[in-house]
């Protein structure tokens, strides 16, 4: 049998040493790669869980007009500083044509107009952000569905990409970027794009020094520091094909506006907000996301965040 | 180690097979110290589980809180008019200003404002020494707390159904019927830090009984409702979410106002843990056995049981 004074030194060292791990060694513990798919199971768990729950066309709630936020807080990109883009809103948008191709039987593209003359649907729903604030607006857009309808997908199709035209980490080369000095507005997606998404290394390049601890040597590391990043995301078929994931074109009634993603921002109304990618320029499909960005599926899911997005 | 474990009966309350006591070997101390083996395994992995689930829980929770340190009541954000917000001032060095219902704090060095890794003043909602991880870190956050959600719900799960089955729950929660005639003493005596002695020890006091159905099976299904409220799949799959807490702000201000709750628990709990024999108690919740100190007046105590030993 233990004996008290043999307990009370087992429980004063379990209790110390636990003080210990949980104040100093959890921050060690979280960087360790093990650890770090130990505790991505939990976010695995999320999807297998809701998918069981969700059955293809669950809808969203909506909601009525008298719901609709006065102020939509845009996040992210607000103004993306790229030459080409900055041509686009020069020109509304006249020349801007929306490339749907990979793993299709018809790629096509499609001019704005041409787009807005396709079957609608208008949705006044909650837009959720990872931050925790939500806020209500009514979308106009293209099913998604129509689109990949008309394109036909090849049998391996798995995965919609989102090739988005905003650049969020410039790279070492930045030639290819905003070549006019445009102000603050052209520095801001370099330095950090959404400051309370991103880790803030106490003044360092966020974004970079966490990928770089992940992924020791990925390949693309190389080509990744030299061009920039653009956004990009991606939707499995279930939530491609989903009734109330839309391309919208149109915000509370009005053209979207650049601030939320003009000319084209995905809806996806059962995801949190990072996931509804803006800017949207080219649609791809595709069997696998491994060979894009740093192979995560998406912009922030590069940076660490679920692929899965729904909670 | 003495005569052979018996099963003591409390007056209007069936106690478990679990509740053996021992009498301590000398005849001396028989009527002083009686050892009863008070936790079954089950529940004593469960408390630990389950006490590491809620530290990793709230620390990941305010790591979350921090990407946007701030409280809403309704569907959305209004983003002037929050409940309560956390910032930090223009000043140099800035200062942390908290608002609670219009009303602003200076909470420099806690909140709004506090040291960084760095040692600078940063700009977060709660210091770095509550948060895990300890630096910004929106998805590590995410990631602790989606792991650990589950661990805390699958744990809760395995009590709930163990304690049902073994008789444990309704042994520890429902309050028997003397109990409850005899409320309002029992206030009193806690009021006044004085602890239940002898057969009284065996099981839990009336407000004890309360509390604990007021945690578990008030506190901390609402906050797991409220998590998942803020989830937009779970409000497509399961809509009556949001109507119970009027929207997902509203269940976001509820789940931080239940994680408080939650903490006061923790603390007064430790608190009376420390206050009636700390190491009796840790013995109780880590090997189960407990020790149950009796009347000193020897004639009064065998009185009381109407046992010979």
């Amino acid at each position: 049998m233990i004996r008290p004074a043999s307990r009370r030194s087992f429980l004063l060292g379990a209790t110390g040493a636990l003080g210990a791990t949980v104040l100093g060694g959890c921050d060690r513990l979280g960087e360790m790669p093990w650890f770090k798919r130990t505790l991505k199971t939990g976010e695995d768990a999320n999807l297998f869980v809701q998918r069981l729950l969700l059955t293809d066309t669950t809808l969203a709630p909506e909601y009525a007009e008298s719901d609709i936020s006065p102020f939509f807080k845009p996040n992210g990109t607000e103004d993306p500083p790229d030459k080409a883009y900055k041509a686009l809103v020069k020109r509304k948008f006249a020349g801007f044509e929306l490339a749907v191709g990979g793993l299709v039987e018809k790629p096509f593209k499609i001019s704005l107009a041409d787009l807005r003359k396709l079957p609608a649907r208008t949705q006044i729903t909650r837009h959720d952000c990872v931050e925790g604030w939500s806020c209500i607006g009514k979308w106009t857009g293209v099913p998604l569905s129509e689109l990949l309808q008309r394109a036909v997908l090849k049998p391996n199709a798995r995965y919609v990409v989102f090739h988005c035209a905003d650049t969020m980490d410039q790279g070492e080369a930045s030639g290819s970027l905003d070549a006019e000095d445009d102000g603050p507005a052209a520095e801001a997606p370099a330095a950090s794009p959404n400051a309370d998404m991103t880790k803030k290394a106490a003044g360092t390049e966020p974004a970079k020094g966490e990928t770089d601890q992940q992924d020791a040597a990925p390949s693309g590391a190389d080509a990744d520091t030299t061009e920039p990043v653009r956004f990009y995301e991606s939707v499995d078929l279930v939530d491609a094909y989903h009734p109330q994931t839309i391309l919208a074109y149109e915000m509370n009634g009005n053209t979207l506006p650049v601030a939320h993603g003009a000319p084209l921002r995905l809806r996806l109304e059962r995801n949190l907000g990072y996931k509804q990618a803006k800017y949207v320029m080219r649609i791809e499909v595709v069997e696998s996301f491994a060979e894009i960005g740093d192979g995560k599926g998406g912009y922030w899911e590069d940076q660490g965040y679920a692929w899965y997005g729904g909670i | 180690m003495g005569p052979p474990a018996t099963v003591v009966g409390l007056e209007g309350s069936s106690v478990p097979r679990t509740y053996l006591t021992r009498s301590a070997p000398e005849f001396g101390e028989i009527e002083r110290r009686r050892w009863m083996f008070r936790h079954p395994l089950v529940i004593r992995v469960a408390h630990w589980l389950n006490a590491l689930c809620l530290l990793v829980l709230l620390m990941s929770g305010l790591q979350i809180f921090n990407a946007h340190p701030a409280l809403y009541w309704g569907k959305v954000s209004t983003f002037d008019t929050p409940l309560m917000s956390m910032a930090s001032s223009e000043d140099d060095p800035p200062k942390g200003v908290t608002t609670v219902l219009g009303k602003s704090f200076d909470t420099t060095g806690f909140l709004g404002s506090s040291a960084g890794a760095d040692g600078q003043p940063a700009d977060r909602g709660f210091p770095s020494w509550a948060t895990l991880p300890s630096e910004q870190d929106l998805t590590g956050g995410r990631s602790w707390h989606f792991f650990f959600a589950w661990a805390f719900v699958l744990n809760g799960l395995a009590y709930l159904l163990h304690g049902l089955l073994s008789g444990q729950l309704r042994f520890r929660l429902v309050p028997s019927r003397d109990q409850i005639r005899h409320f309002g003493a029992s206030i009193r005596e806690h009021l006044t830090l004085r602890f239940p002695q002898g057969d009284e020890a065996k099981r839990y006091n009336v407000i004890q009984k309360l509390t604990y159905v007021a945690v578990i099976l008030v506190l901390l299904p609402v906050q797991v409702l409220a998590g998942l409220a803020m989830s937009p799949a779970m409000d497509a799959a399961a809509p009556f979410l949001l109507t119970m807490f009027g929207g997902r702000q509203s269940a976001r201000t509820v789940h931080f106002i239940v994680a408080n709750l939650l903490v006061l628990f923790v603390v007064v709990h430790v608190a009376l843990v420390v206050l009636s024999g700390f190491w009796n108690n840790m013995r109780g919740m880590v090997t189960g056995w407990f020790v149950i100190e009796r009347k000193v007046e020897p004639a009064s105590a065998s009185v009381q049981t109407g046992e010979t030993t």
